[in-house]
This record gives C-alpha cells, sequence and structure tokens, in this order.
C-alpha cells in the first residue's frame, strides 16, 4: 500500500579507486550483494531495480541482473549525469511510496579511472575543406577553445567565478583551502580512493586545469558502485529489532530540474535547481539546516562547493566565503561537510556518487563511522548534481530506536 | 574580394559585426540558438533581436588544460551585454589572472579562423578589453 513512510534498510559502497581487474558489473554487483547482505534480504525479495551507469552503453540494470539474480522484475535504467545515483534511488523510492513494491533497490556503478579531461571536444571535422554551417548554432568549426569551454573544470570554474562576481569578492586562495579541506578529511576515509593531504602550496602550486581549478581541485575520476535497499514503515516494522535498529529514515528525498533563467543558456545554472531541491527537502523533512550534522555536498570542483554553501542554504544568501572562512565546514566545525572527502578526494565514479554520499551519511546516522565518526549524528543531507541539469537531495534520519 | 562567413549563425558579419538573438515574441527570453518553443513561456514566434556589443565580464576562467587540438590557455567567460549574457572567449589580452578580472568593460571583437578551399574566410568573435 501507498506509503510516505520510507527507510534505508541496508546500503554498501565499494572502495574507490582503480580497479582494473572489475568490470561494472564487477563492481556493481559487489555494492548489490554487499547492500542485500547489510539490509538482510535477497534478490528475491526485491520487486524493482533502478541501475544507474553512465559511461557503459546500456541495459546496465540486465547485465546485473545476470549476475546477482534474475528475477524477472521491473529494471529502470536511469541516467541524469552526476545525479544519476541520487536519480536511481528516488526511483526505487517511488515505486515504494505508490506501494507497488515492498523493497526496491538501487544501486549506480562508474568505470572511470584514467578517463581524463570530461567535456569540451567538440563537433566533428568538416569533410574536404569547406566552412559549412552545422547544429543550431550552424556552426562551421567547433566551439569549444573559441566560444567558451565545454569542458568540465572550466565551466565549474565559471560557476564558482561567477558567485565571487555577484557577491563581493573571491580568491583563487579561498577555492584551494576548500580543497585543503576535503583533502584532510579523507585520511581518514578507507573508502576513499584518495587518502592524501595537501597543503595549500602543494594544491595552489600543482597542475592548474582550469583557472582557478588545479588538479587537487578537480573531482577524481574513479571505478566504483553503490547501491540501497529501501522499503516503507509498515514493512520494517515486521523485520527483526536489529534491521529496524540500523534502518535509516528518508526524511526527504526530492529531484529538481534547472527552470529557465537568463542565462542558463550560457552557463548551466547549478543554484536555482539547488535551492528550489533544498526548499523542498527541508520542507518534506521538517528540518532546517542548522538541524543538518553533516551535510555531503557535490564538490566536482572546489569551486562548486562554495556555491553550494549558499544554495543549500547553509549560509546567509551571498555569505559563503564568510561561512567557509569561520571554519563551519570542517569537520569539527557546525556544519561539517564532505567529511568523506568529498568528490575531489574519494573519488567521483559518476553514477556511483549520488548513493555513496548518502552511504557515507547513513554510516555516521549509524554511528558506525569509527575514527571519522561526527559525534551523536541524527541528521544528514546528501546532494548531487548532474548538469544538463538534475538535483538530487535526500535528507536522511537515524531510526529512534 | 572573398567572401565571409561567420563562425555561429548568431554573429552578423558587416560594417558593424553583432551578436543576434532570437527573441520570444511573448515574453522577450533570447536565445542564440534556434527554438521550437520557448522555454520560459512555451510560446512559438520569435524575432530577431541585435545585443549589445560592449558588456562586463561577469564570470571567467582561464582553460590551460582541454581537449586534444583546442589551443590553450584561453579565458573563457560570460559578458553580461546589456542584461543578455553572453558565452565567449576574452581575447587580445594576455590570458592570466593579473590581465583578466571580474567587472572589466569588453567589447565585442572578430578575428578570422581562416579561408577554406572556395577562398570563403570563416570569421569568429571574441570579447577584448574596452577602455
Amino acid at each position: 500500500m501507498a506509503s510516505d513512510d520510507i527507510w534505508i534498510l541496508g546500503i554498501a559502497m565499494t572502495k574507490f579507486g582503480k580497479h582494473s581487474d572489475k568490470d561494472i558489473v564487477d563492481l556493481g554487483a559487489e555494492a548489490v550483494m554487499a547492500a542485500l547482505t547489510d539490509a538482510g534480504v535477497s534478490m528475491r525479495d526485491i520487486g524493482v531495480l533502478a541501475a544507474g551507469n553512465l559511461m557503459g552503453g546500456g541495459s546496465f540494470g540486465q547485465m546485473l541482473q545476470k549476475q546477482v539474480g534474475q528475477t524477472g522484475i521491473p529494471v529502470y535504467n536511469v541516467t541524469n549525469a552526476c545525479a544519476t545515483g541520487a536519480t536511481a534511488l528516488r526511483t526505487a523510492i517511488m515505486a515504494v511510496k505508490a506501494g507497488e513494491v515492498k523493497f526496491g533497490l538501487a544501486v549506480g556503478a562508474e568505470k572511470l579511472a584514467g578517463a581524463g579531461l570530461l567535456g569540451g571536444g567538440g563537433s566533428a571535422k568538416k569533410d574536404g575543406n569547406k566552412w559549412e554551417p552545422k547544429g543550431r548554432f550552424g556552426s562551421v568549426a567547433p566551439t569549444d577553445g573559441r566560444i567558451g569551454t565545454d569542458t568540465m573544470p572550466g565551466t565549474f570554474a565559471q560557476v564558482g567565478m561567477e558567485y565571487g562576481h555577484k557577491y563581493g569578492g573571491v580568491s583563487f586562495e579561498l577555492f584551494a583551502r576548500i580543497s585543503e579541506k576535503n583533502h584532510a578529511h579523507s585520511v581518514l576515509n578507507p573508502m576513499a580512493a584518495y587518502q592524501k593531504k595537501f597543503t595549500l602550496d602543494e594544491i595552489m602550486n600543482d597542475m592548474m586545469i582550469a583557472y582557478p581549478n588545479t588538479r587537487p581541485m578537480c573531482s577524481a575520476n574513479c571505478d566504483g558502485a553503490a547501491a540501497a535497499v529501501v522499503c516503507s514503515g509498515e514493512t520494517l516494522k515486521t523485520l527483526s529489532l536489529e534491521q529496524q535498529r540500523r534502518a535509516i529514515k528518508v526524511s526527504a528525498s526530492v529531484l529538481t530540474t534547472d527552470p529557465y533563467q537568463e542565462s542558463c543558456q550560457v552557463l548551466p545554472d547549478v543554484n536555482t535547481l539547488t535551492r528550489n531541491a533544498a526548499k523542498i527537502a527541508y520542507e518534506q523533512a521538517g528540518v532546517s539546516p542548522s538541524d543538518l550534522d553533516l551535510v555531503e555536498l557535490h564538490d566536482c570542483f572546489a569551486t562548486a562547493e562554495l556555491v553550494h554553501y549558499d544554495n543549500l542554504m547553509l549560509c546567509p544568501e551571498g555569505g559563503a566565503v564568510d561561512f567557509f572562512n569561520s571554519g563551519a565546514t570542517w569537520r569539527t566545525g557546525s556544519t561539517p561537510v564532505n567529511v568523506s572527502g568529498g568528490l575531489e578526494s574519494k573519488g567521483h565514479p559518476i553514477a556511483a556518487t549520488g548513493i555513496a554520499n548518502i552511504w557515507e551519511i547513513c554510516h555516521h546516522l549509524r554511528n558506525e563511522a569509527g575514527d571519522r565518526q561526527i559525534a551523536d549524528a541524527k541528521v544528514g543531507l546528501a546532494h548531487v548534481i548532474g548538469l544538463g541539469s538534475a538535483c538530487g537531495i535526500h535528507i536522511l534520519e537515524r531510526s529512534g530506536l | 574580394m572573398s567572401t565571409q562567413i561567420p563562425h555561429v549563425n548568431y554573429l552578423e558579419l558587416g560594417d558593424r559585426p553583432h551578436l543576434v538573438a532570437n527573441e520570444c515574441t511573448s515574453c522577450g527570453a533570447r536565445y542564440f540558438d534556434r527554438r521550437n518553443a520557448c522555454a520560459n513561456c512555451f510560446g512559438t514566434d520569435f524575432r530577431k533581436a541585435p545585443i549589445a556589443t560592449e558588456g562586463i565580464l561577469k564570470s571567467f576562467t582561464i582553460v590551460a588544460f582541454a581537449a586534444p587540438g583546442v589551443p590553450v590557455p584561453f579565458v573563457a567567460g560570460i559578458v553580461d551585454c546589456a542584461g543578455t549574457s553572453v558565452r565567449g572567449n576574452v581575447i587580445n589580452v594576455d590570458p592570466t589572472p593579473e590581465k583578466v578580472s571580474l567587472g572589466m568593460k569588453v567589447r565585442l571583437a572578430t578575428y578570422s579562423l581562416g579561408t577554406d578551399d572556395d577562398g570563403t574566410e570563416a570569421i569568429g568573435f571574441g570579447f577584448e578589453p574596452a577602455a
């Protein structure tokens, strides 16, 4: 029966990194089987599978079923760029909410190690040697590099710089210090692709990709997967006390896209849709930003993290620079952000990220985060955004048991 | 005299090169590409609207690492041209944070992309520092 009361019963992620010996199905299967074990259910119990993968070419869900349990259930193959993982989870949640299934399974997996620069390139070179207009812009030659940039580091560098222009300035050093925080945090996270501390100088003097983003300020391309099992509160009550105790409440599960805005055709507006999703999420959950004990947000680049402090309303509008400078977002601060190391250090296997950052939150809410445990964590927020665009926000709360 | 062709169809050449947008006749939203319907109000009627050639640089990045075949470094930016945001490179200036800054005044400038076998010269645009 339909329900608004949704719980994550089990969740898992693989270690992120370079897994040359594993394909996306290996990674997805590892995450799925671990999530099922964590949930105390089997594929026989699962009523729907939402499978996210971006680079693999299609039918990931079916490929996965053949390796973990081919039970004939509905499969939704899901993509939403970097918001794919959250979209897959949202899909499974919708089926449970609608009362169509008792247990839903969402998974995201990606092989991205060694992928290099994402975005950019351009339209195919013209045949022969004649200028010929092609496409909706009637371009006679590639535009990337001549009319702005399509590369991800360049796009998100502009996103951060735009914030600086709007709100009284921002420096290269500030963005680098955000990266310093995330790399420092990752030292405590054995699931992170990289666990290396960088000094501010090392970050600022590393290879420049697109000013002000140097290499350590960019999300780390790597392989990985994450999966989660969801069910309703009604179903949860029928399970063991241990399962009930470790289940995490999904207080909000929101997906938005970017509404029309004058400049969105020239630079993706990652702000409005995040703010919209956050407003809906806080209302759905009945919590406010100050209630959050930790946040895992989409630091695809250090320049992106800054604007999301504002978009997620963790700070007053226009106040992200002051907010960071106050120390609030370090693990010792009032609103720890990306204690996992974030995308910059934990890594960003695209389709996995949206479920992996929820895993991090759950890990703390269950009081199982060991060395990096945020003490007495009760409420967390996970955020991802994919260009095009789509934003997924989940608010998670620990069970009262 | 060789013929010229613009890099993109929203660049209008001539004595005073300028950009032209497709403007929704219902709500005024402007688009650089052709649109099936207005993303803002769903209208299907558009007229051509010239875009101001001067503006303020409201964001930029200096790309140092790009796809093969794309010469670096270059400055990619967003220019506020009297209320219309335009994507373009900042050109005719050293591509460094010392020479390019948020809020600087810029103006449209054109340059040659080269001539093809038919003798047609492709013309591109960017934004150069304005006094």
